[in-house]
């Protein structure tokens, strides 16, 4: 495990809610140290918000996330459509070395190295010579990369990520999708949100198939068996508006 | 008259005409920062709320004061910190969003501020309160409008960060704990405190105007945020200027004169500025290689 020990992610009986709905429903399970984990599900399964509470973004409204001696600022979270505001006249390099966050916090200062490692992260995402464009001309698949660059930076123990590659070219997909790898290599812990199941069987040893409930968590090929899936599908369509209360005991 | 007679001696000769222009480029210093950040963050109609939400607590410091600065602007400052963090607590814990919110509050500050300064003085007193009087500048509103400008740029410089994050990713912020809700707390209570400076020189309503105009003229001249605090500030200074010459030489009332002027260039800006402006749009010029 080296020097990257990252400690196990417990979810204990976890239901998140909106508006007293659940979207995540009494889920219990870990996330092994340095796992390569594939979060999948029908529309409306609770996946963003389960990660949303990893990155706690939210509260639970029952159970618990344990993070044993994790902190918060261990977790890096990449949100679905990050909502970034390109009419913001900033450079990718400015975007990208916010990286550095957990060093320089609010108010240190860019040191030379921090500038290198953001051009280092850039190359590595295959946006070298960006530096100083405005983040507002990148393209979609583009703005991706650079995204990803900001977390090499954050060397973050866990990193999140909500549907990566949506609406993002195959090209990009790909060279994206080693960097995945590559964290998973450096024993970081890996949890991704994901709709393509080919995706999914070619490139993440573990997925957790949910639909609102855990339908499955173990080995992909187990997990994304027919059987499982069909029972997913079947469960994501149960979202009432006269729901009652629920009793089911806490764990 | 020479041109340097009429640019320098009405700042040379009258002491109110010399009050008036250190209170406008102190203003000028302090609001523009901060509304360069309204406009970033698309809320620029906010400082306009804002100064509607002044009113009323201007108006119970006249009520009790009359006329008088420290009751006024502290009266108005309290009001707009009300209507500021209600909206806020009303955006986050119920469905209505931000800007629904300021509206019903704002609206109700308004009229009740309107209410309470016609019950208890005149029509004049209504006019002062809604447009000032720069050319009645006290050393005490010097004193007001310096230590606001000054307490500004050191507040901007402290939480420029997150304050510039906030306005890019916000997400992003909120996942690195970086105190989006501090920031935006205290960011409020800058366009407040500009606000209310502005008041006594301007009066609530033409405040926003020295805070927003140069503010989004500046869009079309720089390309970095910092390019456009510096940018707006310049041009909200060249506006309390020559605004204040024409008020004089023309006998115009001064705020209205200074905003009109910030109001041209504005419109100037933004049909020929550099950048993406309506000239740009028309006549882009030949594309280049790559």
């Amino acid at each position: 495990m080296g020097a990257l020990a990252v400690p196990e992610i417990r979810l204990e009986g976890l239901t998140l809610a909106y508006d007293r709905h659940p979207a995540v429903h009494h889920l219990s399970g870990s996330f092994v140290p340095g796992s390569l984990t594939a979060v999948v599900g029908p529309n409306g399964a609770g996946k963003s918000t389960l990660l949303k509470a990893l990155a706690g973004l939210i509260k639970p409204a029952e159970g618990r996330v344990t993070l044993s001696s994790l902190q918060q600022r261990d977790i890096a979270y990449l949100p679905q459509q990050a909502d970034v505001d390109g009419s913001v006249p900033l450079s990718v390099l400015e975007v990208v070395a916010l990286g550095h966050w957990r060093r320089m916090g609010l108010f240190g200062g860019l040191r030379g190295d921090d500038i290198e490692a953001a051009s280092g992260a850039l190359s590595a995402v295959g946006l070298a010579g960006f530096e100083t464009r405005a983040i507002g001309t990148l393209s979609a698949g583009q703005f991706q990369r650079a995204l990803f660059a900001r977390m090499m930076l954050q060397n973050a123990k866990v990193i999140l990520l909500d549907e990566p590659f949506t609406a993002i070219d195959a090209r990009t997909t790909a060279d994206l999708l080693d960097l995945v790898r590559r964290w998973h290599d450096e024993k970081r812990t890996v949890v991704t949100v994901l709709h393509d199941y080919d995706q999914v069987r070619r490139n993440f040893p573990e997925t957790l198939l949910l639909a609102r409930e855990l339908v499955a968590w173990g080995p992909t090929e187990d997990t994304l068996s027919a059987g499982n899936l069909l029972k997913a599908r079947a469960m994501a369509e149960s979202w009432r508006d006269d729901a009652l209360v629920c009793r089911r005991p806490a764990a | 008259m020479s041109l340097a007679g009429l640019l320098l001696d009405p700042f040379l000769d009258y002491a109110f005409m010399r009050r008036a222009l250190v209170a406008c480029l102190a203003l000028s210093l302090g609001s523009a920062p901060v509304g360069v950040f309204l406009v970033l963050r698309r809320m620029s109609l906010l400082g306009d709320a804002l100064s509607h939400a002044i009113l009323p607590g201007a108006a119970v410091g006249f009520v009790f004061g009359g006329l008088s600065l420290w009751p006024m602007s502290l009266g108005g400052f309290v009001a707009a910190v009300v209507v500021a963090l209600l909206s806020g607590w009303v955006a986050r814990t119920t469905r209505l969003r931000e800007d629904a919110s300021f509206a019903g509050f704002y609206l109700i500050a308004l009229a009740l501020g309107v209410l309470l300064i016609s019950t208890h003085g005149s029509p004049v007193d209504l006019m002062h309160v809604l447009f000032g009087s720069v050319l009645a500048v006290d050393n005490d509103s010097l004193l007001l409008v310096a230590a606001v400008a000054s307490f500004t740029t050191l507040a901007l410089a402290l939480i420029w960060r997150p304050l510039v994050v906030e306005c890019v990713d916000p997400g992003f912020l909120k996942a690195v704990g970086g105190h989006g809700g501090a920031t935006h707390m205290l960011f409020m209570a800058l366009v407040v405190v500009n606000l209310v400076a502005g008041f006594q020189a301007l009066g609530t309503l033409m405040a926003v105007g020295l805070m927003m105009l140069p503010a989004a003229a500046a869009r079309f001249w720089a390309s970095s945020i910092e390019g456009m605090a510096l940018v707006g500030v310049l041009l909200a200074m060249l506006a309390s200027v020559v605004g204040l010459l024409f008020s004089f030489h023309f006998q115009l009332a001064s705020g209205p004169s200074i905003v009109l002027v910030a109001g041209l260039v504005y419109v100037a800006s933004l049909l020929a500025g550099p950048r993406e402006s309506v000239l740009r749009r028309y006549f882009p010029g030949q594309h280049l290689e790559a």
